[in-house]
């Protein structure tokens, strides 16, 4: 047995596969946990088991395969554990449940957090009806299964991913109805300057674009309401904006209006979070080394800050450089430098798209009352407004013990940025009042039949 | 063509396939109907490229097609034969999986 200090890293997508190396490199042996069954993350998502006739717009299999085969490359210098399921985490163990069925626990002296980030959604009337996905859960199906999530796709929300992920299915062969996007083309000209930080990025925004409009898909921008349609099932979504309401058929909708980094570890860490007012939401403190104010706790990738998949490689491995510095292991300050710069310029290029794009809180605020905001719980925006007025709490976690909204399987992953908005607004306070709604572990729903080789629990 | 994917009577697939799958078409069941999907591929693409969605689930037995399709929204879990449960966009198909989807099956 080494004495080496025990490195952890949750999550290998390509923040935790940057640092993974990096920390071989720097003589240790981190422990790798993924919930997937593969390497790569959401950006390097595998299997890549199907083939496309053209080549998609932004994805290059060949090189997520690299990325990808290069991190396989070093499991012999790692412990890797693929399909593992990280349950809960204090400041010196971490609990998870493995690909046998087994919780198991494991000591950490540095524990590095890439869990990645999941497309944020706006409760819209008819949101919870079959057929509607997520902008990821369309690029995944895309993808990772070769298939659309529909024979008609609308496309709805806000961001390059919109973009993206409508510009890909139309390569694909795919037939889109709409592509909408609740910003303003305008809104695009001051975020320029931002934007030129990274011409290749803006260079394949702008081909998306273009694409979408070469095959004279229906635009619409400054789009101001969306209700889909259907009954149990999407046929139609109708949006509004300047030159009026229309309706689209469609049988599937993929939605988003950017990204939430998944903070739940953080947060069980006790890793304070601040509310960044122009996204409206709470994200872990970090500095762009990846250190957080907790000591030894580090986090990397969009799990952290949404910068993108180049950004998050880049934070990866200046997370790892960190954890070697704080472990008075010889690094070497020119790369440290030179990550920093490279890291220093995709926060531009990320603060140039939240100008372009920015998140549509009106939108989200006048979710009517009707609507679903927790789907798993099936819990509506006037059930959380009344119980505001009726109890004269705003507090997001009071609403949730009052409401069951965020109770539900996925533990308020979806809902909690647009129930604390709601909350907030039925109180008439401010946004930040309404707080955030706290991590619980288990962070994730385990089988009853899940064994537990834990047997002295705290010990 | 040997790789598209087979609706079962009656019914239809949601989701449709545009590129080549590589994986080798492997036997599984729905409800008991026979069907195939490619091996390697997560259960939700071969539920759903033959079936709609996946029935009508509690708690608010709403019908589910998935949602995240990154096993965080937990709108997918579909039950097995063999009692297990899983998560059908982050489960790889395995040939002669029995999925049940009928809540009226009574080995529910
Ligand atoms: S579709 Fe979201 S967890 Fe499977």
């Amino acid at each position: 047995m080494s004495s080496d200090p025990l490195v952890v890293i949750v999550g290998a997508g390509p923040a935790g596969m940057a640092a993974a190396r990096t920390l071989v490199e720097g003589g240790l042996r981190p422990l790798v946990l993924e919930k997937g069954p593969t390497p790569g993350g959401r950006l390097w998502q595998r299997p890549a088991t199907v083939d496309f006739e053209r080549r998609l717009p932004g994805h290059d299999p060949d090189r997520a395969e690299r990325g990808v085969s290069d991190f396989l490359g070093i499991v012999d210098r790692i412990d890797w554990y693929p399909g593992t399921t990280v349950l809960d985490a204090t400041r010196d163990r971490l609990w998870a449940l493995g690909s046998d069925g087994v919780i198991d626990q494991t000591p950490w002296d540095a524990l590095l957090v890439a869990t990645g980030a999941l497309d944020r959604v706006v409760p819209l009337p008819g949101w919870t009806l079959a057929g509607v996905y997520t902008l990821g859960g369309a690029q995944a199906a895309l993808k990772v299964h070769g298939c659309a999530v529909g024979r008609r796709v609308a496309f709805l929300g806000t961001g390059p991913l919109l973009w993206l992920a409508a510009a890909q299915h139309l390569a694909a062969g795919a037939e889109v109805a709409l592509v909408a996007d609740t910003s303003h083309r305008l809104g695009a000209l001051p975020a320029l300057p931002d934007l030129l930080s990274d011409p290749q990025r803006l260079a394949l925004g702008l081909a998306c674009f273009r694409i979408v409009r070469r095959a004279g898909v229906p635009i619409r921008l400054g789009v101001r309401a969306a209700i889909v349609e259907g009954n149990e099932t999407v046929r139609a979504i109708s949006v509004e904006s300047r030159g009026g309401r229309r309706h689209f058929t469609c049988d599937a909708v993929a939605m988003g209006f950017g990204l939430v980094p998944q903070t739940q570890l953080l947060d069980l860490l006790d890793v304070p979070f601040d509310l960044v007012p122009t996204s409206g939401l709470w994200l872990p403190r970090t500095d762009r080394s990846g250190r957080t104010p907790v000591p030894r706790v580090y986090a990397a990738g969009d799990g952290a800050r949404v910068l993108g998949g180049d950004a998050a490689r880049l934070s990866g491995e200046r997370a790892a450089l960190a954890i070697l510095e704080d472990l008075g292991r010889p690094t070497d300050p020119e790369r440290v430098a030179r990550l920093e710069r490279e890291l220093a310029r995709q926060e531009r290029f990320a603060r140039g798209l939240a100008r372009a794009f920015p998140f549509p809180a009106e939108l989200e605020a006048r979710t009517d009352d009707d609507t679903v905001v927790c789907r798993c719980e099936g819990v509506t925006a006037g059930a959380i407004a009344s119980a505001v007025r009726t109890f004269g709490r705003h507090d997001v976690n009071a609403v949730k013990a009052l409401t069951r909204c965020g109770m539900g399987r996925c533990q308020g992953r979806l809902c909690g940025p647009a129930a604390a908005r709601i909350a907030a607004r039925a109180a008439g306070v401010p946004l930040g009042e309404a707080g955030r709604l706290r991590a619980q572990p288990p962070i994730e729903p385990l089988p009853a039949r899940a064994r537990c080789m834990v047997t002295e629990p705290n010990g | 063509m040997e790789d598209l994917d087979d609706p079962i009577d009656g019914a239809h697939g949601r989701w449709v396939r545009l590129a080549r799958a590589r994986g080798e078409s492997v036997p599984f069941t729905i409800d008991g109907i026979p069907v195939r999907g490619h091996a390697g591929q997560m259960l939700i693409a071969a539920i759903l490229a033959v079936r709609p969605d996946f029935g009508c689930l509690p708690p608010d037995r709403r019908s589910r097609a998935g949602f995240c399709l990154i096993g965080l929204c937990q709108d997918c879990w579909v039950r097995l034969a063999d009692g297990r449960r899983v998560r059908a966009c982050t489960t790889p198909l395995e040939a002669g999986m029995a999925v049940r989807l009928d809540p009226s099956d009574e080995s529910w």
